[in-house]
């Protein structure tokens, strides 16, 4: 079949093969292992999202062995600390809506005009001043909000009127609407400046105004986005904690009178993690409850405001 | 004839700019009641608590005694869990972002992973508490440690990370990979010697954003377990611990008026250490887009 010199040659040619492989293998071998490293780092988000939905889920499912979950979502008293127990959400469910629509009647006008100044009226030299400074408020912890709220605020609000209590929805709301503030007016101003300068500029050319350009033209062309932005900013206020604990009360009433202490959803988490309740019991159980509440109604808006970005954003070519 | 019609043109255009003069003036009121709020309580909170920002305060225990009250023990459980915290974050946050980026851009499971962490940026952080107190303080049997709380914060600001270095490395232009390939550089070569150090102050200006939220964090980690009143410095990473947004929120829940001065107190301190940090980034984030465009 084939000669001695062919033999040599294939020999030869198999053992550089052979070396090429291994020195191939050798080198390709830690590159598969660094993208499987990184490819479990990447995936680690995703354990915390089921680590998230499952302990929220398994520990409320041993609570609603105990509590009806129509109990639960009808009840309008909520004393599981109490002797008398009641299991019922819709007092912090209240608390938590009055805290974060007061908070949005702050944060979408003050937020959408600012936005409006920002994106059509400032100079190019203050934008770039203001912006950074603005972004400024979104940085500092909501702690100190709580701080500002209880302390500064609320001496105010009760000076002009003393049928309101230390801790009120009101104080906590305003604040509150300082906070999201910044993120309004970021992503608004971010959908405004996304619209194209020719939809401004044959405005311009038919002689409108510029408001008549920012609230006619500019607006609703980005109003995809601004609605988006409101609505991750309503979720913002209905996750936030420490201001409604510190300003608002942890006192569950059914109620939405902003002058009277009220307890919100994240407030009571709070209390029952610093009060000396025994893990295990369904007094405990009950964080998870709130808390599974709590991250449905938020997940249920992020959902609804990227759906909204994704299926009416306005494409310009 | 003309002349009514002018006269009429004349005053809606008139009426026209002043509504417009009026929405200009109402624009400006709002950034400014905006920027206001911002100084009324950066100077409220400085004029209730510099009388009690010295040596003393940074260097004593909390107390029973509001003038004896200092932060120590809030200062170094901050320092430890948000330096734990910070190169856990870091660590898996840039992981992931080289994965999705380099290796994975447009196949199903990185779509998955994208919409995940979308979605997990608008997960209210006292829900990462609870899966803190879950997870690592009870599953893993960590306890309140200063490790089950840098944990905790680590996956609470971990989105930040991802996606900030993700945007540092689609920033870095293809022609410098495809260069690296040319020369037989292997993807993993390309990646670390070529792509990460261009991709850099990018994402240490993310890093330095995430650990910033990190320090002010507070409810995830009273739900976790952290304590309130901590008479000692944390001695490692099983030791128990509070931090300083925490201890900051007992003094405001108190109604002596002292504890209300050393909450103020403890909020300048906290406040500088985020503004350098918040300055830093943009000191950095200037220097690399200069670098960029130069």
């Amino acid at each position: 079949m084939a000669g001695p010199e062919t033999t040599v040659h294939d020999s030869f040619a198999d053992a550089f093969a052979a070396a090429n492989a291994t020195s191939r293998w050798k080198k390709y071998l830690p590159e598969r292992i660094i993208k499987a490293v990184l490819f479990v780092c990447a995936i680690a988000s995703i354990f915390t999202t089921v680590g998230i939905v499952s302990v929220l889920i398994f520990e409320a499912a041993l609570f609603f062995q105990e509590v009806t979950i129509w109990e639960f979502l009808t009840n309008t008293k909520w004393t599981p600390l109490f002797a008398s127990k009641n299991f019922g959400i819709l007092p912090l469910v209240t608390g938590t809506l009055l805290t974060s629509i007061g908070a949005m009647f702050v944060a979408l006008p003050l937020g959408l005009m600012s936005a409006i100044y920002l994106s059509e009226y400032a100079p190019e030299v203050v934008r770039q001043i203001v912006k950074p400074i603005l972004e400024i408020l979104a940085g500092i912890p909501t702690v100190v909000y709580g701080y500002f709220a209880l302390l500064f605020i609320t001496p105010i609000l009760r000076a002009i009127n003393d049928d309101i209590s230390v801790f009120n929805g009101l104080s906590a709301s305003l604040v509150m609407g300082i906070m999201i503030l910044p993120m309004v007016s970021s992503l608004s101003e971010d959908a405004m400046r996304s619209v194209p300068r020719s939809l401004r500029e044959g405005a311009y050319a038919l002689g409108a105004t510029k408001l008549e350009v920012s609230t006619r033209v500019v607006f609703p062309a980005a109003l995809s986005g601004i609605v988006a932005a409101f609505i991750l900013a309503t979720s913002r206020a209905i996750g936030e904690t420490m201001i409604v604990t510190i300003a608002a009360g942890q006192n569950p009433t059914f109620t939405l009178n902003p002058f009277v202490p009220i307890e919100t959803m994240t407030a009571y988490i709070v209390q029952v993690s610093l009060g000396d309740t025994p893990t295990g019991t369904l007094e405990f159980k009950t964080i998870f409850a709130v808390g599974l509440s709590l991250f449905v109604i938020t997940l249920a808006m992020n959902l609804l405001s990227q759906f909204i970005v994704r299926r009416f954003r306005e494409v310009y070519e | 004839m003309a002349d009514v019609v002018r006269g009429q043109f004349d005053r809606r255009v008139n009426r026209r700019r002043l509504y417009g003069q009026i929405f200009h003036a109402l624009c400006l009121i709002s950034i400014l009641i905006g920027l206001g709020m911002l100084a009324l309580l950066l100077v409220d909170i400085f004029l209730d608590g510099w009388r009690r920002v010295n040596w003393e305060f940074l260097t004593s225990f909390p107390s029973r005694k509001p003038e004896q009250a200092g932060i120590q023990a809030a200062l170094f459980g901050s320092i430890y869990v948000i330096a734990l915290a910070g190169a856990l974050a870091f660590t898996l946050g840039v992981a992931a972002a080289i994965y999705l980026e380099e290796y994975a851009s447009r196949n199903w499971v990185a779509k998955v992973i994208q919409i995940n962490i979308a979605n997990l940026a608008g997960v209210p952080s006292i829900v990462y508490g609870i899966l803190g107190l879950e997870i690592f303080v009870r599953y893993l049997a960590l306890g309140k440690s200063v490790l089950a709380g840098s944990f905790t914060l680590a996956l609470l600001v971990l989105p930040i990370v991802i996606i900030a270095s993700e945007e540092a490395i689609r920033a870095v232009p293809p022609s410098i990979r495809e260069g690296g390939y040319a020369l037989g550089a292997t993807r993993w070569q390309t990646i670390w010697r070529l792509v990460l150090p261009q991709a850099f102050p990018g994402i240490l200006t993310g890093v330095i954003l995430a650990v910033s939220r990190a320090i002010g964090e507070t409810a995830p980690l009273i739900v976790m377990g952290a304590l309130t009143f901590v008479p000692f410095t944390p001695d490692g990473p099983m030791s128990r611990f509070t931090v300083l947004p925490i201890q900051i929120f007992n003094w405001v829940s108190r109604p002596q008026e002292g504890f209300h001065e050393a909450a103020a107190a403890g909020i300048i301190v906290l406040l500088v250490v985020l503004l350098s940090m918040n300055a830093l980034a943009v000191l950095l984030r200037n220097r690399f887009q200069r670098r960029l465009e130069g």
